[in-house]
């Protein structure tokens, strides 16, 4: 089975005008394979964030290879990233990041209207996604009528419509209290087990990082240490 | 990949979710479309009326009228000098290429009839003035070449006068009062309306010029020569041939100025329709300048807009749109705006023109290519202010664009 992210040696230089350069990424490897529900945690400067954009194929790095399911992102052109994040790819962010006056069944469609999916199936599947985040009866509701927590919600149905092979999700939590934080990695855990999305995220909580079943640690660039995570007690 | 509809409708969609601005974008536009619809209008209602007006003086007219004089160093207008002669027109009338001539004595003065007065021009003319000027009777007759000879006291009047002293009855058989000579009327003139400088024609007492002369200014001079030519073609040679014959006749030799002037109709009629031309042009640079500054407008606001959605754009982007995608929500957003600015422009400036013809009585119509021209320029404008602003969002990168606080 084709591993869902294949990362090799990768770095990445950002060159800074008269001073050093500063380096996000030295040399990372690393492999997710299909079904996996890996945590990325490390302190701001660590180098995660850029890693997720390498592999959310937002951002290129300035050396060593990346396959995205099989595709090397070397031999892909700008469309081609556009089309495989339409296609393959999942992304939820710290603050959501629905647009405004516009309904909950609308902001999930939207990856789908990119993807080039008909109306009718774009209907029917967000309807679907919202079915799974438990949001099904609020598809008519603006994001200004939903509470963080239901509008992290629909952004996560956004992210698995297009049945995605890979969930990027970036400080989900970040702007959620405790409540609507254990519903949403409840529920990360629930699509990844019972429908076996693979799911990568970023977080620098323990406490969020603890619902994955791997945990991978970065620190000045480096990945320094990739473990499983222990099944907590209380679970 | 995203289909044209569908970004269209996204386009939409993003214009609807800030609706007054739209609308508050569009205005620029929809203010300039409109005025460059009424202008055209109005300018296209001029030249008809222009060319109406001046094909209803009577086809083929060249009109002879007298020069300028100068006594002890003053110089009077043209018309001031009182050169021409019946004798004049007599001679004209037998050069060929002509059909017809009337002499044209022209005097202002008060008219009484029916116990009514009021201030008309009394002109004197030759019964071939109905051919002259393709003018009708409207009632009674005109009077003939006998009536003329014997200097008759017989008067034809205009319909504004047939109101004015007989309230509209019929005057035919009545007297009127021309500078205490009685007249007799018999007949009216069928109406003609204003003259292409805005005079009221209809305002008029036609009577023999004998009779002008004789009985009312006591001379033998004539305010003007209105001269028939055979046929358009001829005009020209008409023109020259009367210039010719004058100048032997008032011996205006070497360097002299010709104390007459011969226009014809056609030369009057290009002129002033080269005037409404040339305010229709300066009008309608005044329109495209508006024209421009909408275009602006819409651009300030695509690239207001471009700021403001960056988070919306690297949202986008992150979701699979292609830069092309976003290029294009952008430009039609921007094309929209114009295009629906310079739609509702039409529709103003379509009802502004139709107000323009009720309110002041003037014969505006809209030309369909002006409406086809408008919506298309301002499909331009859209594409050509819209562009940069979608360039410059198409080119964020979505990493910063998705931080943009």
């Amino acid at each position: 089975m084709t591993s869902v992210v294949e990362v090799r040696d990768l770095s990445k230089i950002y060159p800074l005008e008269g001073g050093e350069d500063v380096v996000a990424l030295r040399g990372v490897d690393l492999t997710i394979e299909p079904g996996e529900f890996v945590a990325v945690m490390g302190p701001s400067g660590s180098g995660k964030s850029t890693f997720m954009h390498i592999v959310g194929l937002l951002d290129r790095p300035t050396a060593g290879t990346y396959r995205f399911a099989g595709h090397d992102l070397g031999s892909l052109g700008a469309d081609d990233l556009a089309d495989l994040r339409s296609r393959a790819l999942g992304f939820v962010f710290q603050a959501y990041n629905l647009l405004p006056r516009t309904t909950a069944i609308e902001n999930v469609e939207l990856p789908m209207i990119y993807a080039g999916v008909p109306a009718a199936e774009r209907r029917r599947a967000a309807l679907e996604a919202l079915d799974a985040v438990g949001l099904a009866k609020y598809a008519q509701h603006q994001p200004n009528q939903l509470s963080g927590g239901q509008q992290q919600r629909v952004a996560i149905a956004r992210s698995i419509v297009n049945q995605p092979q890979l969930i990027l999700a970036d400080e989900p939590t970040g702007a959620l209290d405790t409540a609507s934080s254990e519903d949403v990695m409840a529920l990360f855990r629930r699509l990844n087990a019972e429908r076996g999305m693979t799911v990568m995220l970023v977080t620098h909580e323990p406490d969020v990082a603890a619902h994955a079943r791997r945990l991978v640690s970065f620190r000045d660039g480096r990945i320094v240490s990739d473990e499983p995570v222990r099944e907590k007690a209380l679970v | 990949m995203i289909s044209f509809t569908q970004t269209l409708r996204l386009a939409l969609q993003a214009l609807i979710r800030n609706r007054s601005r739209s609308l508050l974008t569009m205005l620029g536009i929809v203010i300039g479309v409109a005025a460059v619809i009424v202008t055209v209008a109005i300018g296209t209602g001029a030249k008809t009326s222009v060319a109406d007006q001046i094909n209803g003086l009577g086809s083929n007219l060249v009109m002879v009228i007298p020069g300028s004089v100068q006594t002890s160093g003053a110089r009077t207008g043209n018309g001031g000098a009182s050169t021409l002669t019946v004798q004049d027109g007599l001679a004209i009338a037998k050069l060929p290429g002509v059909s017809a001539v009337s002499p044209s004595v022209n005097v202002r003065t008060q008219v009484i009839a029916n116990g009514q007065n009021w201030q008309t021009t009394a002109t004197g003319v030759a019964p071939t003035f109905t051919t002259v000027r393709s003018w009708d009777v409207a009632g009674g007759r005109f009077f003939t070449q006998t009536e003329t000879d014997e200097a008759a006291k017989v008067a034809v009047l205009g319909q504004t006068v047939v109101k004015q002293l007989f309230a509209g009855g019929d005057p035919v058989g009545q007297t009127v009062m021309v500078k205490n000579v009685p007249f007799t009327v018999i007949g009216t003139l069928a109406a003609k309306g204003q003259s292409g400088a805005g005079q009221d024609q209809d305002d008029t007492v036609l009577i023999p010029y004998t009779s002008a002369l004789e009985r009312i200014t006591g001379g033998t001079s004539i305010g003007s020569l209105m001269v028939s030519a055979a046929d358009a073609q001829h005009i020209d040679s008409v023109q020259s041939q009367i210039t010719g014959l004058l100048e032997q006749r008032h011996a205006i030799t070497g360097g002299r100025a010709d104390d007459f002037q011969v226009r014809n109709l056609q030369d009057i009629a290009q002129a002033a329709s080269a005037t409404a031309s040339i305010l229709g042009l300066l009008l309608a640079a005044v329109a495209a300048v508006s024209l421009l500054v909408g275009g602006i407008g819409i651009m300030n606001i695509m690239l207001v807009s471009v700021t403001e959605r960056t988070r919306e754009i690297g949202l986008r982007v992150a979701l699979g749109a292609r830069a092309a995608a976003i290029l294009r929500q952008f430009l039609i957003e921007a094309v929209v705006l114009s295009t629906g600015g310079g739609a509702l422009g039409v529709v103003l400036g379509v009802a502004g023109a139709a107000a323009v013809a009720v309110l002041a009585h003037w014969p505006a119509t809209v030309p369909l290519v002006a409406v086809v021209l408008a919506l298309a320029f301002s499909a331009a404008v859209g594409v050509f202010f819209g562009y940069w602003p979608a360039r410059k969002a198409a080119a964020l990168d979505p990493i910063r664009a998705l931080r943009f606080e």
